[in-house]
């Protein structure tokens, strides 16, 4: 309740792993998972005399982002060393950029609640490596050693930090997701959240509403889910609101937060804040990035996710709901175009994939997606199916079922379990005949003018076609025949 | 007559030269190389690790090569020496501190591996400064090296090593490095030939970082032919150092005749002021006068912030190397002292007890030159005055060919003479500028003090016009006899 009071104030940083097959600075393998430091090499183990060389590669996927972020790319930008001790970090610096980032000033549209929307400013958008990983034998608190895995040391990161935009932990969760889809839209960054492949950090801060000034900001590290960010979010709104309720100040500080028991902690104050020592990379000379080379990068834009969902509406009749569920990752807006032009049917195919396929999958999984039993040209041959009569809605999605265990077309399971529609209207007539025969109560009703009795005849007659029945047809013959009678 | 001249006496060129004539096999030279390390370097200290084993490998490969009449090239079978700076595969590389004295490379040096493949024999590597940090080889952690013309001299620093070898005739030639005058002031100090090429010309990848925007690679060699001859070979442009330049590599050795007629040289009157020893003042304008004989036009120019070198020196090669040496943590490799109580006492203890007075002095320089609230002042303002020293050789090449002057202030100077570190400091007045720059300098004999001591004559060139550089060097040489003179070592 204290919270209404006050204007929330939230900037993000994201880190995204690039999708590169090399790392920033050498040519050591970027694949996930590998035993611990098999991929390293002398440059990102930091050893003695090393020497970093640009992955060309980055800088393309960073270019290809800044751009789609509708960022400034400077010219020239260069490389800077941040100091700082920790032992995942072989060389107690990090290459980064700091005074010369790569692109600056851009910005993302994000839709709020009742279908207004807003951008939300991009400060800069710079590279630098990523740093190895501690394994602690046991807790870190009871560890009587802990070893050093290199393997992500050097992987390229591009680090995009939001302005201070961001009015509430809900908006900030939006604002992710919307980064995310971008990201794998261009085909830069994987978006494995779990993986690390993007990583958040959030600056929060409350002022009294209608204030200009901004209030006293905390860091909060360890974001590493939407579900973490809102959660994070809310929690330290609340705690900050606490704090000025009761007439104390908040503290500048950075905070972890624990996602296990949900609540932030500190982590350093400001006090103990490094001094990075930022100085130009001496070993990198400055990164001119000329025009040609910038246009390329934009012409290999692809469309990306609110285009997409705009073009879906006009193109494809969708309703603006359904356009925007189906454009959340670009594996799902690929599945739903790849389903559409096998089928045809752009309505039926979203509603077979908004109530069947993702109820199995989530709507941004996108390895799930790509993988999943049911290609998409299946999905279009089922809605297919049901459209030329073949099959009946309710026994396509036994069929969808079957095609989801098995991976199977759905004509070969169709035709493997004889599902095949019954539409040749003389079976039809002659087991309508046996029904009515078979049932006077619901015949007698309907003489006696219960309309609805004509419901339940129609009933048993899919029933006694095991629902084979195409019941377009039952439903013509019975209207039909029941006036005869 | 021939077998009577010792093969450790001959330069390079000469020495292959007999190669070619079979007169003398690799082996041979190589082994008699280690005999003559065996009887005087206990004395010269010029080496840290002998790669004997390694050494006799190579040399028996070239002595087949040349049996079958197909060597590689100019410094096929070539004995070597390496500064410990450079990393050299699975031998240790010490960067003559105790922080990495058991450091095995897993890699070679870009230039350790182009040597390597031109056939030359690495017989070892070189004493040094700590961290390449000093002028007289006084501050290597494990023993100080000795001025082969007296004993009881330094061999000049960081490079002392390699110069004293390549002096006291305990290798062919040897590689060098130069942040403020490593190589130049060695060179000057032991009588040989010295080379700082321009920045970017010769790889630093598998050179220990000092102060990277400074670090240089150069030859040290008894002549001038054999100075191109080495830098022929390791210079050019390297994937793996993305500050390396690709420029041609003019073929040095072919460009030396031709002497100085028609080139204008420049006499900076800023490095002939207080300070400059008379006997060194002397050699060197009896040089210029030398050179004036011989055809060169010679003017006087001003370098007016070389005062400001120094100053300039000071803040941005501690501030580099603060950051370079920040890796050195007992983590991965290297020294780690024992009985840390925790991860920061470790790397403290570590840090401590690895790094020499000289290291640590210039960590702690540099760290404060590069923190919050202190970079504009110091950092940031010394970048902006190495521009102008830059922009006073600019002005000055814009007049003349070459810049000829003093390598050094003085002669080389007794072991525990220059005990306070800013005496040490000036030692490099004269070298640090073509760091500061980058531009090509070397150092050749130019004449001896009363008391035997060789003096250095320095040159300057244009960014990678090194080839004026070694031909005006070689005309001077070749019109004296300097090099006739031999240590009294040797």
């Amino acid at each position: 309740m204290s919270t209404t009071t006050y204007e929330t104030v939230i900037g993000l940083e994201v880190h995204a792993q690039l999708a590169t097959v090399s790392k920033m600075f050498c040519g050591c393998p970027t694949t996930f998972g590998a035993g611990p430091n098999t991929q390293t090499c002398p440059v990102c183990l930091g050893m003695p005399g090393t020497l970093p060389v640009i992955n060309r590669r980055a800088i393309e996927l960073a270019v290809r982002t800044a751009l789609a972020f509708e960022c400034r790319v400077n010219p020239s930008c260069r490389f800077a060393r941040k100091h700082y001790y920790y032992p995942d970090m072989p060389k107690n610096f990090q290459i980064s950029q700091y005074e010369e980032p790569l692109a600056e000033d851009g910005g993302l549209e994000i839709d709020l609640p009742g279908g207004a929307s807003r951008r939300i400013g991009i400060q800069r958008l710079h590279l630098e490596e990523d740093v190895g990983k501690l394994v602690h034998e046991g807790t870190l608190e009871t560890a009587h050693a802990s070893l050093v895995d290199y393997n992500r040391s050097g992987m390229p990161l591009m680090e995009t930090v939001s302005r201070p935009d961001l009015r509430s932990p809900e908006e900030a969760a939006t604002y992710l997701r919307a980064f995310r889809a971008v990201l794998v839209h261009l085909g830069v960054c994987d978006g494995n959240m779990e993986e690390g492949s993007l990583r958040c950090d959030a600056n929060v801060s409350l002022r009294p509403r209608g204030a200009r000034e901004l209030g006293t900001k905390v860091e909060i590290k360890n974001l590493n889910s939407f579900r973490n960010v809102q959660r994070a979010l809310e929690f330290e709104v609340e705690r900050q609101a606490r704090v000025l309720d009761a007439g104390e100040r908040i503290v500048q500080e950075t905070r972890l937060w624990d996602a296990d028991r949900g609540y932030t902690r500190p982590m350093r104050s400001k006090e103990s804040a490094h001094d990075y020592r930022y100085f130009p990379e001496p070993d990198l000379v400055p990164l001119v990035l000329d025009p040609a080379f910038v246009a390329e990068r934009r012409a290999e834009l692809p469309e990306l996710p609110r285009a997409r969902r705009e073009r879906f509406v006009d193109a494809y009749r969708l309703p603006a709901y359904d356009a925007a569920i189906l454009t959340q990752s670009k594996a799902l807006a690929d599945y739903y175009e790849a389903a559409v032009r096998e089928s045809g049917n752009t309505k039926a195919v979203s509603n077979w994939i908004m109530s069947e396929l993702l109820r199995e999958i989530g709507s941004d999984d996108e390895r799930a997606i790509t993988t999943c039993p049911v290609t998409p040209a299946h999905l279009g041959q089922l809605v297919k199916l049901i459209d030329d009569g073949t099959i009946s809605g309710k026994i396509a999605k036994g069929v969808f079922e079957g095609m989801l265990r098995s991976g199977d077309a759905p004509g070969a399971i169709v035709a493997r379990e004889g599902l095949t529609q019954v539409a040749d209207t003389g079976a039809l007539e002659r087991v309508i005949d046996e029904v009515l025969a078979g049932n006077p109560k619901p015949l007698d009703d309907w003489k006696k003018g219960k309309t609805a009795a004509a419901q339940a005849l129609f009933g048993l007659v899919m029933k006694a076609t095991a629902g084979k029945a195409n019941p377009a047809i039952v439903k013509r013959l019975l209207e039909a025949k029941l006036p005869k009678i | 007559m021939v077998a009577t001249v010792e093969p450790t006496g001959l330069t390079m060129h000469e020495l292959t030269a007999r190669y070619r004539r079979g007169e003398i096999a690799p082996t041979e030279a190589t082994e008699a190389y280690f005999a003559r390390i065996a009887e005087r370097d206990p004395q010269v200290a010029a080496y840290l690790t002998l790669t004997r084993e390694q050494a006799l490998a190579a040399a028996r490969a070239a002595d087949a090569r040349y049996r079958a009449g197909a060597p590689r090239g100019p410094l096929d079978g070539v004995p070597i020496a390496y500064k410990d700076v450079l990393c050299t595969e699975g031998i240790v590389t010490t960067c003559g501190s105790k922080i990495l004295e058991r450091f095995v490379p897993p890699y070679d040096a870009t230039v350790v591996a182009r040597l390597g493949a031109a056939g030359a024999v690495m017989l070892g590597k070189t004493n040094m400064d700590e961290f390449a940090m000093g002028s007289s080889t006084e501050h290597s952690a494990f023993r100080p090296t000795r001025n082969p013309w007296d004993l009881e001299r330094v061999p000049g620093g960081s490079s002392g090593g390699s110069a004293a070898a390549v002096g006291a005739e305990l290798a062919a030639a040897a590689l060098g490095t130069d942040t403020g005058g490593s190589v130049r002031q060695p060179a000057a100090f032991c009588g040989v030939v010295g080379l700082k090429p321009t920045y970017g010309r010769i790889s630093r990848y598998g050179l220990i970082a000092f102060a990277s925007s400074l670090d240089h690679i150069g030859p040290l060699t008894r002549d001038v032919r054999d100075c191109a001859l080495l830098l022929h070979a390791i210079a050019g442009v390297d994937p793996h150092d993305s500050t390396s330049v690709d420029e041609p590599v003019p073929d040095y050795p072919a460009m030396l005749e031709g002497g100085v007629r028609g080139l204008t040289l420049g006499v900076p009157r800023e490095y002939f002021g207080s300070g400059l020893d008379p006997e060194v003042e002397a050699a060197v304008r009896a040089a210029i006068a030398r050179l004036a004989d011989l055809g060169a036009a010679i003017e006087e120019v001003s370098l007016p912030n070389t005062d400001y070198g120094l100053a300039v020196y000071y803040i941005v090669a501690p501030a580099e190397a603060s950051s370079n040496l920040a890796r050195y943590d007992g983590v991965k490799y290297g020294l780690r002292a024992p009985g840390g109580k925790d991860l920061i006492d470790m790397e403290s203890r570590t840090r401590a007890a690895g790094f020499g007075a000289e290291v640590k002095r210039r960590i702690m320089l540099g760290t404060y030159a590069l923190s919050a609230g202190y970079y504009d002042a110091y950092y940031g303002r010394a970048q902006k005055v190495r521009t102008l020293v830059r922009r006073d050789f600019e002005a000055a090449f814009a007049r003349v060919d070459l810049l000829v002057a003093p390598t050094t202030p003085t002669a080389a100077f007794k072991h525990g003479d220059k005990a306070d570190p800013l005496a040490m400091y000036l030692n490099d007045v004269f070298t640090v500028g073509g760091d500061l720059a980058g531009l090509p300098a070397m150092s050749v004999r130019c004449g001896f003090t009363a008391a035997g001591l060789p003096i250095g004559l320095q040159l300057m060139a244009r960014p990678f016009d090194e080839a004026r550089l070694l031909r005006a060097a070689h005309a001077y040489e070749q019109s004296t006899d300097w090099l006739a003179r031999r240590p009294t070592l040797a």
